[in-house]
This record gives C-alpha cells, sequence and structure tokens, in this order.
C-alpha cells in the first residue's frame, strides 16, 4: 500500500444552551444544575458591572488602560467551575476576569492592578492563580510546567487550566506549550477564547485554518470547539478535560467561540476596523441574555431577582471599587525590595538615597557625607 | 577530594543536588542518555531517571518557559541551553517572565530556577556557538549572572545557584571545561553569589575578568617584568558584582584593566570603569583601560583568536595602562 492515508481528523463544535435560551435536554444531562446555573449567572453579571465600572474609572481619569471582558463571561465562569478552586491552577491571559474571583482573587485585585499597582498581582496564600499576562501567548508554557510539576510530584487529583486568544495562537510560544504539554502527557487544559479579534486583526487575517481547535490536532491532543456563550458547553468541555487531565489523559484544548463586545482595551477604538451590523449580531448572543431566558423558562428566575441581583452587583462593584481606591499609594521601597529575595548592597544603596549618581568614596569633596552621597 | 576538571565539577554538583532535594529537576535538549553536548550531566539519567534529568524537545523557549512553571510550582528547576547562541528564543521567558515575576508579583509568585549555558569562544566551534552575552543578562534586572572558571568555583556557584530563591543565569565557560584540574572537595559546599576572588595579589595595577580570559591573564602577567606586581581579580559574579573588591584592589593599585570576551560597548567593563571612576577617582594614575572583544560579530573559528581577548593584547593593555 505505497499510497494511504495515514491520519484522519475532525472538528466537532458543541452548544447545549442556544442564543434564544433553549437548551438541549439530552447533552445537558449530567452537566450544570439549575442552582449552578443560577451561581454562575450571577458571577457573569457581577463581572459585566465590574466591567463596565472599570469602564467608568478609565474614563474619569481614575484608572489606566483595561480590557474589557464584556460578552465573553460563559467562557471564564463555566470554565471557572469545572475546575477545583484552592487545587487546581489557573494561568490566565486578560480577559477572563471572573475566573479569577470564583478561584479566590479578591475581586479589588483586579482594580488594583489596573490602577498602576503591582499589589494587585500579589496573589494571596492558597489562590493559585498566577498574575495577568501582558506578553501575549507566552504564559501557556507556564501552564505545563505547573502541571509538569504535578505529574512529576505524582499530585494525581490535580490539573491547570489556561486562558488565550485566538491571536494568541500565532505565536510560538503557544505551540511550544502545546508540544510540551503533549509530549510530557501532562494534566493541561489549553483554553482558548476565540473572540474573533486580535485588536483590529480578525480571525481570518490571523489564521487560515477554519478552527482553532484544529490546531491541537498537530499535538495529538483531544480537542472541541464549543460555543463559548453557553456555559452548559462550556463547563461540559472543561469538565471533561479535567477528567481526562486527572485520569492520565494528558492535556486537552477547547476553542470557546466567543465575541469581544468592548473595543481590545480601553486605549481603541474598535469602529476604526468593524461594522456596528457585526457588534449588533453578536449582541443578540450574549450569554447573559441566553442564560437569564433559560432560567426564566424552567422557572427559577423571574423580574425581582434579577432586580435584587442588580442591586447586589451594585453593592459588590461599589465595595471593591471602594477598597482599590482607599489603598494608599505603595512605598518607593517596593520596587528594589521586592526584585530579589534578599537585596543586593547596589541596590540597597539606590533605594535608601534614591539617586543613581554617586561620588563615591570621597564625598567630602563636595561637602556631603557619606551617607547622603550613597556611598559605600 | 579529588581532582576535577570545570565539567567534571559541574556534574559532581547536580548529582549531588540531585541526590539530595526530590524537587531538583534537569530539563534540557539531549542531557540525558546522551548526557548533553558537552557531557555536563553524563551518567546523571541512568542515577537518577528520566523524570529527573529528562531530555526535551528542540525548543529553547519551551525549556525556559516550562522551566519557569515548575518553578512557579516550587521545584527547582534547572534548564540547560546548549549554547548561548540559542539564548534568543527564550529571552522573552528569561527576561519578561523569569527575571520580572518576584518584583511585579511582590514575591507572591517565583522562580527558583538555575539557568546552564556553555558560554564563549576559543574552541573552534561552528557560528553563534561562541558569544558572550552576560552583560545582556545584567542589564536585565531580577536575574542573577555568574560565570565561574574553575572547577572548585563551579561546583560551589552552581550549588549555590540551585539553592537560591531567583532565577541564576549560570555560564560555563566552555574553553576551559577541561583544560584545567583542581582538588574539588566530595563534600556540597556553597560559594556566595556576588564576592570576587583575587586570584593573586599584586600592587602596581589591577586586571579584572572573569571566565575563560583569566587564565589568559595569568600567562599575559607571567610575561611581565620580574618588579611589576599585578593583583589579579576573577569577578566570578556578574551581578550582583563584587564592586569592594575591585575598588579595594584599585584604591591601592591606582590603575585598571578590564577584560572580557563580550564586546567593548556596554559591557561590563563599561561598568566596571563607571564604577571604579566614581569610587576610586582621587587614587587613579591612569584611565581605566578596556581589553575586550570588538564591536563585531564574533567571528567564524578561522579569527576567532583575532576577536578574543587573548594574552598578547592583554599585555599590552597592562603595559600600556602602567606607562601612562
Amino acid at each position: 500500500m505505497p499510497h494511504h492515508t495515514v491520519f484522519e481528523a475532525k472538528i466537532e463544535h458543541l452548544q447545549i444552551l442556544d442564543e434564544n435560551g433553549k437548551l438541549d435536554k439530552k447533552l445537558a444531562k449530567d452537566t450544570l444544575t439549575d442552582e449552578q446555573v443560577v451561581y454562575l449567572y450571577e458571577q457573569m453579571r457581577i463581572c459585566r458591572e465590574l466591567d463596565e465600572i472599570a469602564f467608568k474609572l478609565q474614563r474619569s481619569g481614575r484608572m489606566g488602560t483595561y480590557p474589557q471582558n464584556k460578552g465573553q463571561e460563559a467562557n471564564a465562569v463555566g470554565s471557572a467551575l469545572a475546575m477545583v478552586q484552592g487545587n487546581d491552577w489557573v494561568v490566565p491571559s486578560y480577559r477572563e476576569n471572573a475566573a479569577l474571583f470564583m478561584h479566590g482573587l479578591p475581586m479589588h485585585y483586579i482594580l488594583v492592578y489596573w490602577m498602576g499597582d503591582e499589589r494587585g498581582s500579589k496573589i494571596p496564600d492558597g489562590v493559585n492563580i498566577t498574575p495577568l499576562s501582558v506578553p501575549i501567548g507566552t504564559h501557556m508554557l507556564h501552564a505545563t510546567g505547573i502541571a509538569w510539576s504535578m505529574k512529576q510530584r505524582k499530585e494525581k487529583d490535580r490539573a491547570v487550566i489556561t486562558y488565550f486568544g485566538d491571536g494568541s495562537t500565532s505565536e510560538g510560544d503557544f505551540h511550544n506549550a502545546m508540544n510540551f504539554a503533549s509530549v510530557m502527557q501532562v494534566p493541561t487544559i489549553f483554553y482558548c477564547q476565540n473572540n474573533q479579534w486580535a485588536i483590529s486583526t480578525p480571525r481570518e487575517r490571523q489564521m487560515n485554518s477554519a478552527t482553532v481547535a484544529q490546531k491541537a490536532i498537530a499535538y495529538d491532543m483531544p480537542t472541541i470547539q464549543v460555543d463559548g456563550n453557553d456555559i452548559f458547553a462550556v463547563y461540559k468541555a472543561t469538565s471533561d478535560a479535567r477528567k481526562r487531565a486527572i485520569q492520565g489523559g494528558g492535556p486537552s484544548f477547547i476553542e470557546g467561540l466567543t465575541y469581544r463586545l468592548g473595543d481590545h482595551t480601553t486605549a481603541d477604538d474598535a469602529r476604526r476596523y468593524r461594522d456596528q451590523s457585526e457588534v449588533d449580531a453578536w449582541l443578540e448572543k450574549d450569554p447573559l441574555i441566553r442564560t437569564r431566558k433559560y432560567m426564566e423558562s424552567v422557572g427559577v428566575w423571574d423580574d425581582k431577582k434579577q432586580e435584587e441581583l442588580e442591586a447586589r452587583a451594585k453593592t459588590i462593584v461599589k465595595e471593591v471599587v471602594d477598597a482599590a481606591i482607599s489603598i494608599p499609594t505603595p512605598d518607593k521601597a517596593e520596587i528594589f525590595d521586592d526584585l530579589y529575595a534578599e537585596i543586593p548592597e547596589d541596590l540597597k544603596i539606590q533605594r535608601d538615597t534614591m539617586r543613581t549618581t554617586s561620588i563615591g568614596r570621597n564625598p567630602s569633596q563636595i561637602g556631603l557625607n557619606a551617607q547622603a552621597a550613597g556611598a559605600h | 577530594m579529588a581532582e576535577q576538571t570545570l565539567v567534571g565539577a559541574i556534574t559532581q554538583a547536580l548529582d549531588q543536588a540531585l541526590a539530595a532535594d526530590p524537587d531538583v529537576i534537569l530539563l534540557g535538549e539531549d542531557i540525558g542518555i546522551n548526557g548533553g553536548v558537552f557531557r555536563a550531566t553524563d551518567g546523571l539519567q541512568a542515577t537518577h531517571g528520566k523524570d529527573r534529568v529528562v531530555d526535551t524537545p528542540l525548543d529553547e523557549s519551551g525549556i525556559m518557559g516550562t522551566a519557569i512553571g515548575l518553578a512557579i510550582a516550587g521545584m527547582k528547576a534547572v534548564p540547560e541551553i546548549q549554547f548561548e547562541g540559542f539564548l534568543g528564543p527564550a529571552y522573552d521567558q528569561l527576561v519578561n517572565h523569569a527575571a520580572r515575576m518576584r518584583n511585579r508579583t511582590r514575591s507572591a509568585v517565583t522562580v527558583p530556577m538555575t539557568v546552564r549555558v556553555p558560554v564563549g569562544g576559543g574552541i573552534h566551534a561552528p557560528e553563534l556557538h561562541s558569544d558572550s552575552p552576560e552583560s545582556i543578562y545584567a542589564h536585565s534586572p531580577g536575574v542573577k549572572v555568574v560565570m565561574p572558571c574553575t572547577p572548585y568555583d563551579a561546583k560551589g556557584l552552581l550549588l549555590a545557584a540551585i539553592n537560591d530563591p531567583d532565577p541564576v543565569i549560570f555560564f560555563e565557560p566552555k574553553r576551559v571545561y577541561r583544560t584545567f584540574k583542581e582538588e574539588v572537595p566530595d563534600e556540597m559546599y556553597e560559594i556566595p553569589i556576588g564576592q570576587a576572588k583575587v586570584v593573586s595579589e599584586g600592587e602596581n595595577l589591577t586586571l579584572v575578568t572573569w571566565g575563560a580570559p583569566v587564565f589568559q591573564a595569568l600567562e599575559a602577567i607571567d610575561n611581565l617584568p620580574e618588579d611589576v606586581s599585578v593583583e589579579l581579580i576573577d569577578l566570578r559574579s556578574i551581578y550582583p558584582f563584587d564592586m569592594d573588591t575591585i575598588a579595594e584592589s584599585v584604591c591601592k593599585t591606582g590603575r585598571c584593566v578590564v577584560v572580557h570576551e563580550a564586546p567593548l560597548t556596554c559591557g561590563m567593563g563599561a561598568e566596571i570603569a563607571a564604577r571604579v571612576m566614581e569610587e576610586c577617582f582621587l587614587h587613579l594614575e591612569a584611565p581605566v583601560q578596556r581589553v575586550t572583544g570588538f564591536d563585531t560579530i564574533m567571528p567564524y573559528y578561522k579569527l576567532e583568536n583575532e576577536y578574543l581577548p587573548e594574552s598578547p593584547r592583554i599585555l599590552k593593555g597592562i603595559t600600556e595602562c602602567l606607562a601612562y
């Protein structure tokens, strides 16, 4: 048989809750309980509130550049619920706020960070989250490494999830992370939030492949494309991936098909490069709208509960904002003190004098004493 | 106590570190059954297992990035990059992640990792196998950089690096891997990072260098007239570096020559010269002289000895500085 097929592949798409709030009951079996659906809806609504207030904080000059999560929340909440808080690790990019607070990061840390303060990334003990990652598509290697440590230490009931966007998958480190995870067979879940846009570059100019999910095939990784605005599909795919991971089945890939309803960041204006009609079409597919429709259809939600939730979200976020803005300006010594476990002598002098000029061992030459001049 | 080469001392240190701490893990290209291209990990996989001395895919960024993940999770990762010329693909992981992690999380997330990298020229190697990029990393806050050149120092500094809570780049001057032997204690010991070593004491001039040029400097000093004495300092740690030892010596001798393989401009010699000016200004008898690689691409091996600061050029630098 000189010429024959050695490999064939296909990509499956999963949607359980459609954009009208209609649930496929058969596919929904053993996924989310109605109680969990309500919980996830609440998390999405609180995340949306945080997002809107963060946007206003930036516009009113009280916060720096901020990337909105709006429209993508189902990816974060559905997958975060499938992972085990305090046990598994979350290795985020920067557009999955709900996954962070669902895994124990105090919500105000997110604002503290975007207010230009590293203490927003001072992850508390017991919270297994790495800091937000700015260089696109490079942090997934850390998820592979952390998962590798779990395999090495035979911590059988642990896994890692890492989030990234469609643009990330053009970066070399994406492929490096996928290849290492596959070769080492470590428990990493690669979750791509395919929100269609990498700033102004649409998915079809980012890659020539029909799906992101098919990129995992090269690494022999179980892979699926899900409706990323459907909490049932996101939860199911992540649960399956986690189950596989802790049973020694290695890494998995999930492409959550979603849409960035906002600009890339507050510094961006998406009207320069995309049509409003496209945005309008995706507004109809908003995960909050369809989840609410579903909850109302099964009788676990009504207008009164909605009003209560909106009031609660406002209160929570107000407290979060208060907590963030009440933090005093960091001590300038911080930039030196947390560079190494132990501060080198030279750096101590820079810290203590806040100067880089030194007139060395002879400060008396300009009438200074040694300490003021930063001498040894 | 037995005589060891530089590479032998490194192998011994890695062997002992693996035996002493289950969290130590070695990863790199061809480091397992093949023992590494310089045999620095020879036999370690057989002793400690495939899951602790790990042959990785051919991917420097992947090696560095997964080592960071291992370290974040609390393991002591010791990645090997086969040659310094291949640090390029790993630069982003090393400088933009490993170096920054502690600072940007205010010490909540740390990267205790030792990156082993053969460095420097003089072995007639292919292109991109002979560079000296240490000042690039000394200019990258958050990492430590060391470059020992003797077996004793290599073992002690490697064990210190592995136990250091921060990322350390451990440069191994490949030219002296097997050219020099000395007694190395069998037991584990550490040499503190950041301390220089006075190789020989002298009164007339201070010569500061590190890596393979230490041996070139010794040769140059041997060719000086009997009545000239040079204080030779092996810096050993590039960052943090031991300015106290340099300043104390230059204040005594009044003259300073810095020698390194890396290019002149923005090399560590420039930093040392600036610091000598600040700290020894009133003691200086001559401008600080730098004998270094040229500001060119490191040439392929037919011309590499023209580029490298070999002993005749060092001798000339010393003589001119003394004559000033």
